[in-house]
């Protein structure tokens, strides 16, 4: 893909293809995934949704320093914002559930079955 | 916009009047403030305007599903009255989270730029995550809020990538900039906004808990407490519709070829899995929450078969679907309150089975006949509004030449047909105890407008048409 306004990209992150943006951002979500399917611990559960928060982050800045957009930038500070107030909600959550089962595994929540 | 900022005003002045001893004045506050919201949100009517940097554009469309959100919210808050006497509950907290959720489904309603959405839908979901969980020492409602946290979060990372990899491929967050991208269907997509599309649809379709990403809602609807469980399976799902709705409409248009085929799929699932579950439940409770997963896939049906009925099937389904909700379970709340069946045990295990509905009738008739209109306008019976919905819904797959949905459609609401009944069998039928259930005068009233408005759209339909 060919950067749209050559003069206002610094000639760094021309260096490096789009693609391998991508690639790498693509990644990292996919290790976010993996991370919050296999692991049962739900603080390491949050930390993989985090990254996958990143990830898309990642992309969205240099998808907006190619195309020379301001746009992509002002999503990434939504997203920290939101994922803030997100990160203190599931904290506030965990500790409610360590408080009355004195663990944070997953694997314990079964009161609810079909 | 002027329902968005008297909401987050009077969210923050209900958490204000909080700190007062007497917790009398609360409701009838929250009342006053939503019903404030609502005459504001019709100053705008038959204009259309652009707010906050041509990020939201009211219109007579987003008007309509506005005054959907916020009377569902007026007769949810309204049932709330035990808040106002339980020493553990924090009643101002819980309405100011709710005044404050409403303003996410607002922005859903009417967002003109994808910025827009992604904030709307997480005003939406963190305030729901909190008041899943607001019933603190119960391990029910814990488990529900964490396992509703971990896959919202986890499906907002989805519907995030969906959004970025739109932008890569559009250069735009606005709706009309990606329809701009979108207008040349036979050049076909490229692959980056086909991915893109699929993903931010995946994150929407979680919302409304559409099948297969539905695995959330059984668990969460049955552990919330009984009055946020109607709170979320009326508000979420309607904003969430008129986000998919103006997404696919005015974006995506164009290219209905490429994604109505995965719609139309999703959609049969969602149904035959709704339907077929539900009538394998033997609460209550978890009935209603595979039944409103069931009704996502009605909706849906419109959204495959998006034309020119869409609009208007979705916005009366929807109510049709509200209120009806809120009816039953208004009258959920009172029987599993004062019968005691089986008593709470320690697991928090609620008096919410079918069994619990026994001989209602006899000794409330008045509770009855709600809950048994509310039940015949959920299953889609003439007279009763779902019945219409139903059938404009029905009209538009038909208009699309959709036949094998359609086929499906049916077949469904007739196993619906079976579990909403068994309540009525259980509630006219059977004998049960005894003792009548007291109905406080707030309850009466507001069980008998759902009622008579569900009725009233059953016998006349036409009163909703022509409005936007």
């Amino acid at each position: 893909m060919q950067p749209t306004q050559d003069v206002l990209i610094p000639d760094v992150i021309q260096q490096i293809p789009l693609t391998y943006y991508l690639i790498l951002s693509t990644a990292l979500f996919v290790i976010g995934i993996i991370g919050v399917l296999t692991r049962r611990n739900a603080i390491i559960i949050f930390m993989s949704i985090e990254l996958m928060l990143n990830a898309v982050n990642l992309l969205l800045i240099a998808f907006s320093s190619y195309r020379s957009d301001s746009a992509g930038q002002v999503f990434v500070f939504f997203i920290m914002a939101v994922a803030a107030a997100e990160v203190s909600v599931g904290l506030a959550i965990i500790v409610m559930i360590y408080r009355n089962t004195r663990s944070i595994d997953v694997g314990l929540l079964n009161k609810l079955k079909w | 916009m002027l329902p968005i900022v008297l909401l987050s005003v009077s969210g923050i002045g209900l958490l204000f009047l909080g700190f007062q001893k007497s917790r009398t004045l609360l409701l009838p506050a929250a009342l006053l403030f939503l019903l404030v919201a609502l005459a504001a949100n019709f100053y705008d009517w038959n204009k259309t305007y652009l707010y906050f940097n041509d990020m939201l554009r009211t219109d007579n469309l987003s008007m309509v599903f506005t005054a959907i959100v916020l009377g569902s919210a007026f007769l949810v808050i309204a049932l709330s009255t035990r808040f106002i006497e339980d020493e553990e509950a924090q009643p101002a907290e819980y309405y100011g989270i709710i005044m404050f959720s409403l303003v996410g489904a607002i922005m859903m309603i009417s967002f003109e730029n994808l910025i827009m959405l992604f904030v709307g839908v997480e005003t939406l979901s963190i305030a729901m995550y909190i008041l899943t969980g607001s019933d603190k020492r119960n391990l029910r409602s814990n488990e529900a809020a964490l396992k509703y946290f971990l896959m919202g979060a986890f499906t907002t990372g989805i519907m995030l990538f969906g959004m970025a990899l739109l932008y890569g491929s559009t250069g735009s967050f606005t709706l009309e900039g990606i329809a701009a991208s979108t207008v040349n269907p036979q050049q076909g997509l490229s692959l980056l906004l086909y991915v893109g599309l699929l993903m931010l649809l995946i994150g929407l379709l979680f919302k409304v808990s559409a099948a297969p990403f539905h695995f959330w809602t059984p668990d969460v609807y049955d552990g919330a407490p009984t009055i946020f469980t109607a709170f979320m399976s009326t508000v979420v799902k309607t904003a969430g519709f008129a986000a998919l709705f103006k997404l696919l409409s005015i974006s995506f248009g164009g290219v209905y070829t490429f994604w109505w085929t995965i719609l139309a799929i999703i959609t049969a699932i969602t149904l035959v899995v709704g339907n077929v579950t539900a009538v394998y439940q033997n609460s209550f409770k978890r009935m209603m929450s595979y039944s409103s997963i069931s009704h996502a896939g009605y909706l849906l049906i419109g959204l495959a078969a998006l034309g020119a009925q869409t609009k208007q099937a979705i916005v009366f389904y929807s109510l049709a679907y509200s209120v009806a909700t809120i009816s039953a379970f208004g009258v959920l709340l009172l029987v599993a309150q004062q019968r005691s069946t089986q008593t709470l045990s320690s697991t928090g295990l609620a008096n919410e089975g079918f069994d619990d509905f026994n001989g209602l009738a006899r000794q409330n008739p008045l509770l009855g006949f709600a809950m048994a209109v509310s039940m015949l306008s959920l299953a889609g019976i003439p007279l009763t509004a779902g019945f219409w919905g139903k059938f404009y819904i029905f009209s538009t797959a038909v208009e699309r030449g959709q036949i094998w949905l359609l086929v499906v459609a049916v077949l469904m609401s007739a196993v619906g047909i079976y579990y909403y009944f068994r309540v009525i069998i259980a509630m006219y039928f059977r004998d049960g105890a005894t003792e009548p259930i007291r109905v406080s005068p707030v309850y009466r009233y507001i069980l008998l407008a759902a009622t008579i408005l569900t009725l009233v759209l059953g016998i006349a339909p036409g009163l909703l048409q022509g409005l936007f």
